[in-house]
């Protein structure tokens, strides 16, 4: 342990507030919705999701933070809704796949992941389309090699890897080609 | 996971004060290890203090041409910072090669600096392990142990530390700013991880409650042009077998300046100060390095499952040596410009171990 010692601004600092171990209320905003239930401060967002929400698109494949299977957003940036706490979640806006269709009309990485045929079980399908449209976003659809990368976190067993990358590669060049109206 | 409380600070200074007061308070920023091994029950704290609404992400110029990294500043957006990409490249690269895209976006840096490690018998509650339970011994010694170091090692502990952006860091003589109950304190990046040795459940010098807060990074130009190589067993989404960051400064053929660091095969990101040794001043050129690189390896310690490591390391120091400094291309020029890693291809090379 090196280099200078500031002394201490002796901060009189106010008890935190602390909330739990036992259920408490939780309210959380999902796509654009306010809800409000009962759970423990160590319930991930992903079990109250799908537990006290009833949202089970987002789906449980690890739970250690190693599939992508559970991908949803959490302002806007794609996380993993396994190693987040639900509670943390508070006052920020998370958005699941529940949330991506307008009314009927699926979202265009939605309706390319049917046309180009990019799943088989599904399981780790709406992992992959949170994370697939998080990445046009970003701008890593360059070439197959940075889809691949940037993909990497979402675990595919049927190895649907080539039609995913298809299902993407087409709402990217869609959204270049102005003629096509959808993006 | 056990039953656990929660609290959440919006002052640095709160933070501090309610994880100092109470042994069983921990703070919460990205989770990525964390939540994980509190599901694992390796982490059992009572209660968690969420720091994720701290003041502390931002990612600033220095004077000197260096930075001032936030520890809440994520780790995709460190990668993605103009800055950081054309005067640290080499941490742009390790960052972007280091996790998924999911996992960057929640990971802050200081969380980074302060991961645990990826041993299987850290990780295992039920495996004896000197750095989960001290002094009840380590089961990596003889299990399963192809991922585990061979540098910094003792006879209590041999896991790997698992950061990339730690290891550019390294290079880079980079800074730990901490604020804890006795005001705020800056580490030396060296001194900020410990060797196992006796005590491998101790990896920091901070006390309980001393948080950080930033880390500064000085200007370094000759990192303008730095890289990173990272070898691993697939292709994304994996950790270092071996990796390093370097930048070299040549001068007619002669390294003036080099820097060299290590991820992959050490107990703490490892600065290769025994191969910058040989290097300095010496002409640049495949012979060269490798005598560097086995000057780093010389004292290295292996088991039969991660002897493999050492070569590997040492090829990986050569061939990054090698690609910065343009050395043996066909047109083989070796100038004091400015190194450029892009237009040397070597397809005779690429072959070669």
């Amino acid at each position: 342990m090196s280099a200078p010692h500031v002394p201490s601004r002796a901060p009189a600092a106010a008890v935190l507030p602390e909330r739990g171990p036992e259920p408490v209320k939780i309210t959380l905003s999902v796509n654009g919705d306010e809800h409000t239930f009962d759970a423990e401060p160590r319930v991930s967002l992903l079990d109250a999701l799908r537990e006290r929400l009833s949202m089970t698109g987002a789906k449980k494949g690890c739970d250690q933070g190693t599939c992508g299977a559970c991908t949803v957003w959490v302002d806007g940036r794609r996380v993993l809704a396994c190693l987040t706490l639900a509670i943390a979640c508070e006052g920020h806006e998370v958005t699941t796949i529940e949330g991506l269709a307008q009314g009927d009309e699926l979202h265009a990485v939605q309706s390319a992941f049917i046309e180009q045929d990019a799943f088989q079980c599904g399981y780790c399908t709406p992992g992959q389309i949170m994370s697939a449209v998080a990445l046009l976003k970003e701008g890593h659809d360059g070439d197959d090699a940075e889809i691949a990368e940037w993909m990497s976190g979402n675990i595919c067993r049927c190895a649907a890897y080539p039609h995913i990358r298809a299902a993407i590669r087409t709402v990217r060049d869609r959204s270049r080609d102005p003629s096509h109206g959808q993006t | 996971m056990r039953p656990i409380s929660y609290s959440r600070a919006d002052a640095v200074a709160d933070a501090v004060a309610a994880v100092a007061a109470d042994p069983t308070s921990d703070f919460l920023a990205g989770g990525t290890t964390e939540v994980d091994l509190l599901r694992q029950n390796v982490l059992l704290p009572r209660r968690l203090v969420d720091i994720n609404d701290l003041p502390l992400a931002q990612i600033e110029d220095r004077p000197d041409g260096g930075l001032y990294i936030g520890a809440l500043a994520r780790m995709s957006e460190v990668a993605e910072a103009p800055s950081v990409r054309e005067r640290f490249p080499m941490v742009a690269e390790a960052l972007e090669l280091g996790a998924s895209a999911q996992l960057r976006h929640m990971a802050s840096m200081g969380g980074n600096m302060m991961q645990r490690v990826r041993c299987g018998y850290f990780r295992d509650a039920a495996s004896p392990c000197n750095k989960r339970d001290p002094g009840s011994g380590c089961a990596a010694l003889d299990g399963f142990n192809r991922g585990h170091a061979v540098l910094g090692v003792g006879e209590h502990c041999i896991a790997t530390h698992p950061s990339d952006v730690a290891v550019p860091l390294m290079a880079l003589d980079a800074r730990i700013h901490t604020e804890g109950p006795h005001g705020r304190r800056v580490y030396a990046i060296d001194d900020f991880f410990l060797l196992p040795g006796a005590t491998p459940h101790l990896e920091h010098p901070l006390e309980h409650g001393e948080l950080v807060v930033g880390i500064e990074v000085p200007g370094t130009p000759m990192a303008r042009t730095s890289r990173y190589l990272k070898v691993r067993d697939r292709e994304s989404y994996e950790f270092a077998l071996a990796s390093v960051a370097a930048a070299v400064t040549l001068h007619d053929g002669v390294i003036a300046d080099v820097r060299l660091a290590l991820g992959g095969v050490a107990t703490k990101p490892w600065r290769a100060r025994h191969a910058e040794d040989v290097l300095r001043g010496a002409p640049a050129g495949t012979g060269t390095f490798r005598r560097a690189a086995g000057a780093e390896f010389a004292s290295a310690r292996t088991t039969p499952l991660n002897a493999f490591k050492v070569e590997l390391a040492q090829r990986t120091m050569v061939r990054i040596l090698e690609t910065l400094t343009g050395t043996g291309t066909p047109s083989g020029t070796e100038t004091d410009a400015a190194p450029d890693t892009d237009t040397h291809t070597d397809p005779g090379r690429e072959g070669q171990p």
